[in-house]
């Protein structure tokens, strides 16, 4: 079981350098969904060796896919509304606010 | 190499290979009814939105700025001692493992009547409570992203 638990963490640490590092808001994105990736590995590991007569770690990683999709499409409308109104989508150029 | 990927597009298509091969690791793991979902939810929704994405705000085939090197290197450290941390960890640990562990995928009578129950470890209030998520992300969405 220790493999698939050393594949989720490296997968969660590449998305966290990837936010970190990147320019691009939807770059940025792509690595938040690789760490929502590396934490449902996790919950679907430890439900089948730990208890594995029970369903709760799958259900919870359904419900996760659900809220990474919806949370993706409402950051993609806000960046498509920056673009359109700034034209650049970089995190360290839209930086002047209305007023 | 999605999070070092100079060129967007690229970057996106080695995401899309990532997802792939979560459901693969699903499939190891006898859940075929989340790696049906992963595949067609994340793959067929979510990366497809991306890549429309991609195409409206951003010249295909344009390389990205260059990150400074001492952003890159902080990045660096905090990823690597965050792996290091969490690694140490979750492999110094004696787990209790169950004495059988079932080896077969879960029946769908079952997934179905959980998801649909209200029981102690049934799920109705949660799949609810998604739908009105998802009704207000999709009001949000239309709304902040239509033509004035």
């Amino acid at each position: 079981m220790e493999f698939y638990l050393v594949v989720s963490t490296i997968m969660f640490f590449a998305g966290v350098y990837g936010f970190i590092t990147r320019h691009n808001m939807i770059a940025v994105l792509m690595s938040l969904e690789l760490i929502l990736n590396a934490v449902n590995i996790n919950f679907v590991v430890f439900n089948r060796f730990l208890f594995p007569g029970q369903m709760e770690g799958m259900f919870f990683s359904i419900f996760i896919i659900g809220v990474a999709a919806a949370e993706t499409a409402v950051a993609i409308a806000i960046i498509l509304n920056v673009f359109r109104s700034s034209k650049k989508i970089e995190t360290d150029e839209v930086s002047k606010m209305k007023y | 190499m999605s999070v070092v990927s100079r060129k967007l597009l690229r970057a996106a298509i080695y995401l899309l290979f990532v997802l792939l091969a979560t459901a693969g690791l699903y499939l190891m793991l006898d859940y075929h009814f989340l790696a049906a979902i992963q595949v067609s939810i994340y793959v067929g929704g979510i990366l497809v939105l991306l890549v429309f994405s991609i195409f409206l705000t951003s010249q295909v085939g344009e390389k990205m700025p260059k990150v400074k090197t001492s952003k890159k290197i902080a990045g660096l450290a905090v990823s690597v001692a965050g792996t290091a941390l969490c690694l140490y960890v979750l492999l110094t640990q004696n787990y209790p493992y169950a004495e059988k562990i079932s080896k077969g995928e879960i029946d769908m009578h079952a997934i179905g009547q959980s998801l649909m129950g209200t029981e102690k470890f049934q799920y109705l209030l949660p799949f609810e409570a998604i739908s009105v998520l998802l009704l207000a992300c999709i009001i949000g969405g239309i709304l902040i992203a239509r033509n004035k």
